[in-house]
């Protein structure tokens, strides 16, 4: 509870409200919101891969699945509050499923990365072929490649004819991150979160310390699924459409872009990696001479090579050898002193 | 009888595509220990290289087993000089970094030729059994695949450079002192890798309409045929795709191509929940 204060609270939520009011005035709501979303989705794998160690190669397959709990359920139901629920409950329980086989088996990365994969292009493939009128969720097609257009949009809880849309779901958007923010920040400082990065750390000594790293690794993926989730059903509101690329492979290379660009291990890289990369994207979409495809994969690889651990702890170290190295200096000067008068 | 014949060609055809897709990368990783994301993008090159050539002249068959595994094993060596080499022995960031080159690839190819569909059509005239035609091209697959999985293991097995690599595989550190350069065998491995998988992507590109992203098709299939082979190179390949092409051919005539897709990949996650270490860890051990 190092970090915890009212006082760094109060500040935060300053500084959030501030953003929150500031950006609109510099960009359109309608660009704005797809990047808060990111950003979310940015922060679930931040979450899972930063601080529990696991490298997950299908979360956008949580993402895809919390967009299309929404879309389906919400033509079912015709009111947006307990969809909302639904497409964070069940990417939660599937990510724990999911996530119970392969913890509970003892699987390497690269295995986990591997059916993590998979698991992703199996819901693309059975999307994409979905197309047929005897693929159907009570009322709604799952229409294959097309998606399902046409459902009930975020409304006030309650009231199924106030939609939230444009700036509104701009500004509900962004206290969700906040909040969501907020929430893994807690869970971050609680016992959990400790002993979710002992077991980043080191495995082995975590479970001989008796904590039962299976579980606790299940739970971890899971959380993360329902935030993917979330990100899933926020971003179906934004779009009014949901479609199988959601499930792409290009989707979850994007999110993993993401957060080694930010920074794993840090609450903030992956939202700023998520955000700041979504923009590029955008820009990038308004010419016509370089691929995106290009920049996003020349930017993987320069980091990867260069730039490991991120932009956030790049600037931090900067940050701490151009102010820190004049607070250290002096101690290290007297000791030295000191051994010289002692020799 | 004459279905029983279609059915027997056609699962030899999916295991031996399946041999082909995932060799140059089972060597690549069952080797080296790299993953190599962007394999489903040298076959997806081999492919438009074969194309380019056919296009300007060249006999289609030289196209095929000649100028695109030349070509892709050149693009491999740059990118092993260039990102590759300095990752050795971290098998997450080779992931990471070689999956950035993926999409590079495929970005460079869209803005060379385009995102449109190509391709040419296949050199040999189907083949009648009784009531039904099976594609002669099928053949042709089976055979190259053939060839090459034997080609593999002559090499590996019987000549002086195979023992060399495997050695430096081993014990790169060994084979250093005994005055082999592991950078320079390292080097020729991946050159090798990315050849054939120039290569599989050259003699597929008949069959599939070629568009810059269609390595995505690929990777994932090698990908999992290569993880679930386990560490013999050649045991593990052979095993793994006759599990994984028989699996995808029961449910592809038991229920619909898309289905047997699906099972392929259903199969594959249970296989590996199974055997974590590959099918080789436990079966045909110490084989090659």
């Amino acid at each position: 509870m190092r970090d915890f204060s009212i006082q760094r609270l109060v500040i935060s939520l300053a500084i959030a409200a501030v953003v929150m009011l500031l950006l609109p005035l510099g960009m359109n709501t309608f660009v704005l919101t797809p990047l808060l979303i990111y950003g979310l989705l940015g922060m679930s794998l931040g979450l899972i891969w930063g601080f529990g160690g696991i490298l997950c190669f299908g979360q956008a397959a949580f993402f895809g699945l919390g967009a299309y709990v929404y879309a389906i359920s919400a033509i079912n139901i015709g009111e947006s509050t307990f969809p909302m629920l639904l497409a964070i409950l069940i990417p939660a329980v599937f990510a724990a499923i999911l996530g119970a086989m392969m913890f509970y088996g003892r699987l390497g990365d690269v295995y986990l990365g591997v059916i993590t994969l998979v698991v992703t292009l199996i819901f693309f493939k059975f999307m994409n072929s979905t197309a047929g009128p005897e693929y159907v969720i009570g009322t709604a097609r799952l229409g294959g490649f097309n998606g399902i257009p046409g459902f009930q949009t975020l409304n006030v809880p309650g009231m199924a004819d106030e939609y939230i849309y444009g700036d509104s779901l701009y500004y509900v958007t962004f206290v969700i991150l906040v909040l969501v923010y907020w929430l893994v920040n807690g869970l971050l400082q609680s016992p959990f979160g400790r002993i979710a990065i002992a077991i980043r750390e080191n495995e082995q000594r975590a479970s001989l310390m008796g904590y039962d790293i299976r579980a606790r690794k299940t739970t971890l993926f899971a959380i993360g699924g329902a935030i993917a989730g979330l990100a899933g059903a926020l971003y179906a509101n934004w779009a009014e459409i949901v479609t199988p690329g959601l499930f792409s492979l290009g989707q979850t290379a994007e999110i993993i872009i993401w957060c080694i660009v930010g920074g794993l291990g840090t609450r903030l890289g992956p939202i700023l990696g998520a955000a700041g990369l979504g923009y590029l994207k955008f820009l990038l979409g308004q010419q016509a001479f370089l691929d995106n495809a290009i920049v996003m994969g020349l930017i993987l690889v320069l980091f990867v090579l260069f730039l490991p651990k991120g932009l956030i702890p790049a600037i931090e170290d900067i940050w701490s050898l151009s102010v820190g190295k004049r607070r250290r200096r002096r101690p290290a000067r007297r000791r030295k002193r000191r051994a010289l008068s002692n020799g | 009888m004459d279905l029983a014949a279609v059915i027997v060609v056609e699962t030899v055809y999916i295991i031996a595509s399946l041999v082909l897709i995932s060799a140059g990368l089972a060597i690549v990783f069952g080797m080296m220990k790299v993953i190599n994301l962007a394999h489903g993008e040298f076959m997806m090159m081999g492919g438009y290289a074969t194309i380019t050539a056919v296009h300007l002249g060249v006999n289609i068959y030289v196209a095929m087993l000649v100028i695109a595994p030349l070509v892709v094993g050149l693009i491999g060596l740059v990118v092993e000089r260039l990102v590759i080499r300095y990752l050795y022995g971290r098998l997450v960031d080779t992931m990471l970094a070689t999956w950035g080159l993926s999409l590079f690839f495929v970005g460079g190819v869209t803005m060379i030729f385009g995102n449109t569909t190509t391709g040419i059509s296949t050199p040999i005239a189907g083949v009648s059994v009784g009531d039904y035609q099976i594609n002669g091209y099928n053949f042709f697959i089976i055979i190259v695949a053939a060839l090459l999985v034997l080609a593999i293991w002559l090499v590996l097995k019987g000549t002086r450079i195979g023992l060399i690599a495997r050695g430096t595989m081993q014990r790169a550190d060994m084979a250093d002192a005994l005055g082999y350069s592991p950078d320079r065998i390292y080097m020729a491995t991946f050159f090798a890798g990315s050849a054939i998988s120039g290569l599989a992507g050259a003699v597929l590109a008949p069959l599939v309409g070629l568009v810059p992203s269609s390595g995505g098709n690929y990777i994932a299939k090698a990908f999992i045929t290569v993880i679930a082979g386990g560490p013999s190179v050649i045991a593990g390949l052979l095993s793994s795709s006759t599990i994984f092409g028989v699996v995808n051919q029961f449910f592809t005539f038991a229920i619909s191509p898309v289905f047997g897709e699906v099972a392929l990949l259903v199969a594959a996650v249970i296989l590996l929940r199974l055997l974590p270490q590959g099918i080789t860890s436990r079966f045909f051990r110490g084989k090659m």
